[in-house]
């Protein structure tokens, strides 16, 4: 178990290193892209270009624009070039409305792709069965993007039945809170379903077949009981791995798009308006918070599929 | 197809109630090729305490027909004929409720391959453990209790211990003997091993066998060894059933198949044995052709293509039925007198019967 912990430790520190340097690259070579320029305002002189270049250290060599600007991002002083804003607050303010998405989005996709996914492989190859595949592939072709727009536009704002985008703190209201995220959710939510419940379908068919099954049902237990005990169990293995991937994607960036459509202000949203804006310093502390994530959940998910799995062992 | 009521049960006093009696047992399968008549008109009875080998090749329906008696071939596609009565239960007929109460309780079975049989996410203490909640009201202490007294009779060393193991820290023999303790848990009275030890290797499968048989004589619980193996049935069955094709073609106690066998192709099964006390062959005994597609089958007896006796008679399908006067019980499938036999089979007393015409063999 140390050993596992070190090495994701390790796998960590290189995975943000290496996105940290991508970001910065790609930033450095975008058209239009030097802060200075963009930072002077509408008609700027040379001398105050450059004189921006020199209060910024943008003419400093690359490599050491990249290590004062990593600094920074340790010592909680990295700084939006066009609002000025500590990035840390900024992020700090985002994560609990990003969170709040993300976590909500996982358990109902969850919830419901288990229920669609284990009702259509009992039902296999029937009306019902059928009904279900539709709606899924439905599910996974429609953009979050879109969904989230007719939802807003129709539930919303014509005919009133829900709130038309925004966000209300937990602890201010936690029925209005509830109440503003359910459509984000359930837009956010609608693609996975659709995807989760194929995929536990079919493991569901393989598992019916295994012996073990037969087993279990040679022991006198209610249908019930194999489907759950036996069956489920074994068949939510590979779904919980995509869960937690997934769920680190969601919160890494996923979201964008769903905090964008509904306005939630999020962390999603931060980074889509910075990147909108050229501004380095927030789009690469937000690709770190997601890198970071995603190499942590990965992890958690290692950890849960050898307790879900005992033939697996972490090393 | 019916048995006639004086063959049936004569060796045993009259008035014995039968544990199990399968009468004309049908199983068909609906398949993309067809429809595939997997068991064709079985009928048998097993008395308590008893032990009825079902012998036969892959294919002729042996594990079909056990697996039916436990409702596990249950499925859109199959369709049964037929009664099995089990202390005034109709398993075929009977509603899955009434079959939940049967299976585990009553009736338990053993498969085929213990690698695969048991859930590999789940501790197998809390896997025995479940089949005794299932059927009888156990606080969970009492019940842990129980499969550690199981396991500790099936022969597993620390058997407090290994409760709190997972399948793959077993051994295949180890799991066959949890398979073993998993099925004795809420004493049955009929144990039903298909192919017990086919997944094993030789010396385990003298241990398996020990112990079924052991726990046979220790708990009363009467036996259906399903295998196609007659060197495992020749140390341990009470009876013989020998199944071609769907039927059983022969049927009789264990020295009167191995000693005075009716049906060409047992005559077949029995020459396939490979014997250390005779000269080594120099090709293994076999029995030429392969059986019938279950799909197709030949009009009559299912073994006329393969019989090198066939006669014009063989076209009608022979009843099984008992053809040796002085022993009632001991019924085949074959429309040859006994005479005929006899001489066919060139069996010497004492030996087991092998006709050279009947095989490519080369002894």
């Amino acid at each position: 178990m140390a050993r596992f912990i070190v090495r994701r430790l390790v796998q960590m520190v290189l995975v943000m290193f290496a996105v940290s340097v991508l970001v910065f690259l790609i930033f450095n070579v975008i058209p239009n892209g030097d802060p200075a320029v963009r930072m002077a305002g509408r008609q700027p002189t040379e001398t105050q270009i450059e004189a921006i270049r020199k209060e910024w250290g943008f003419d400093e060599n690359i490599v050491v624009q990249y290590a004062t600007t990593m600094k920074k991002v340790f010592t909680g002083d990295l700084q939006s070039y066009f609002t000025q804003l500590p990035v840390g607050e900024e992020i700090r303010k985002g994560l609990p409305r990003t969170l709040a998405l993300a976590i909500g989005a996982a358990i109902l996709w969850m919830l419901v792709a288990v229920a669609f996914g284990l009702y259509s492989a009992v039902k296999a190859g029937k009306f019902a069965d059928r009904f279900l595949t539709i709606i899924a592939l439905i599910g996974i072709s429609m953009p979050v993007f879109w969904i989230g727009a007719l939802m807003n536009y129709y539930l919303g704002f014509k005919l009133g039945w829900f709130p038309n985008g925004g966000y209300v703190e937990f602890t201010e209201d936690p029925f209005d809170w509830f109440y503003h995220l359910i459509l984000p959710w359930t837009a956010l939510a609608i693609l996975f379903i659709g995807f989760y419940s194929r995929v536990l379908r079919s493991n569901v068919l393989d598992t019916i077949n295994e012996d073990y099954v037969r087993t279990a049902r040679a022991k006198g237990l209610s249908e019930r009981q194999i489907m759950v005990r036996h069956v489920l169990r074994n068949s939510m293995i590979p779904i919980v791995t995509l869960w937690g991937l997934d769920f680190a994607a969601v919160l890494g960036g996923g979201a964008i798009l769903t905090e964008t459509v509904f306005d939630l202000q999020g962390v999603g949203q931060y980074a889509a308006e910075s990147i909108g804006q050229l501004d380095v310093p927030p789009v690469l502390a937000v690709t770190l918070f997601a890198a970071f994530f995603i190499v942590a959940m990965n992890a958690v998910v290692d950890i849960l599929y050898a307790y879900l799995d005992p033939r697996i062992r972490l090393q | 197809m019916s048995v006639p009521e004086a063959a049936t049960g004569a060796p045993r006093p009259a008035g014995d109630e039968h544990l199990l009696s399968v009468h004309d047992l049908r199983v068909a399968f609906a398949t993309e090729e067809g429809v595939v008549q997997a068991v064709d008109g079985v009928s048998f009875e097993l008395a308590a305490g008893e032990v009825l080998a079902v012998v036969g090749e892959s294919g002729s329906g042996k594990s079909v027909t056990a697996m039916t008696l436990m409702g596990l071939t249950r499925s859109p596609n199959a369709s049964f004929e037929g009664t099995a009565h089990y202390k005034g239960t109709e398993l075929i007929e009977a509603s899955e409720d009434q079959l939940r109460r049967v299976r585990g309780a009553e009736i338990a079975m053993i498969f085929q391959d213990p690698m695969t049989s048991l859930n590999p996410v789940l501790k197998i203490g809390r896997q025995i453990i479940e089949q005794i909640q299932e059927h009888e009201a156990l606080p969970d202490r009492q019940a842990r209790e129980r499969a550690i007294e199981l396991l500790d009779k099936v022969g597993i060393p620390r058997a407090r211990d290994r409760l709190d193991s997972y399948p793959h820290e077993f051994s295949g023999g180890m799991r066959q003997r949890v398979m073993i303790a998993l099925a004795l848990s809420c004493d049955p009275s009929i144990l039903i091993a298909d192919e017990p030890t086919t997944a094993l290797d030789v010396t385990i499968q003298a241990q398996i066998l020990q112990r079924i048989r052991e726990l046979r004589d220790e708990t009363g619980a009467a036996v259906i060894l399903v295998t196609h193996d007659l060197g495992v049935v020749a140390d341990i069955a009470d009876r013989i059933a020998v199944m071609y094709s769907g039927r059983i073609v022969e049927q009789g106690t264990l020295d009167e198949i191995f000693y005075d066998p009716q049906h060409p192709y047992t005559w077949g099964l029995l020459g396939s044995i490979t014997r250390v006390d005779q000269p080594r062959p120099e090709r293994l005994p076999a029995i030429a052709g392969l059986p019938p597609s279950l799909a197709d089958r030949p009009e009559g007896c299912h073994f006329r293509p393969r019989c090198p006796h066939e006669f014009a008679k063989c076209i009608e399908v022979p009843p099984l039925e008992g053809r040796v006067d002085s022993r009632r019980g001991h019924l085949d499938r074959c429309w040859l007198s006994p005479e005929q036999k006899r001489e066919l089979r060139e069996v010497r007393p004492g030996e087991i019967g092998l006709d050279p015409k009947a095989g490519a063999t080369s002894r």
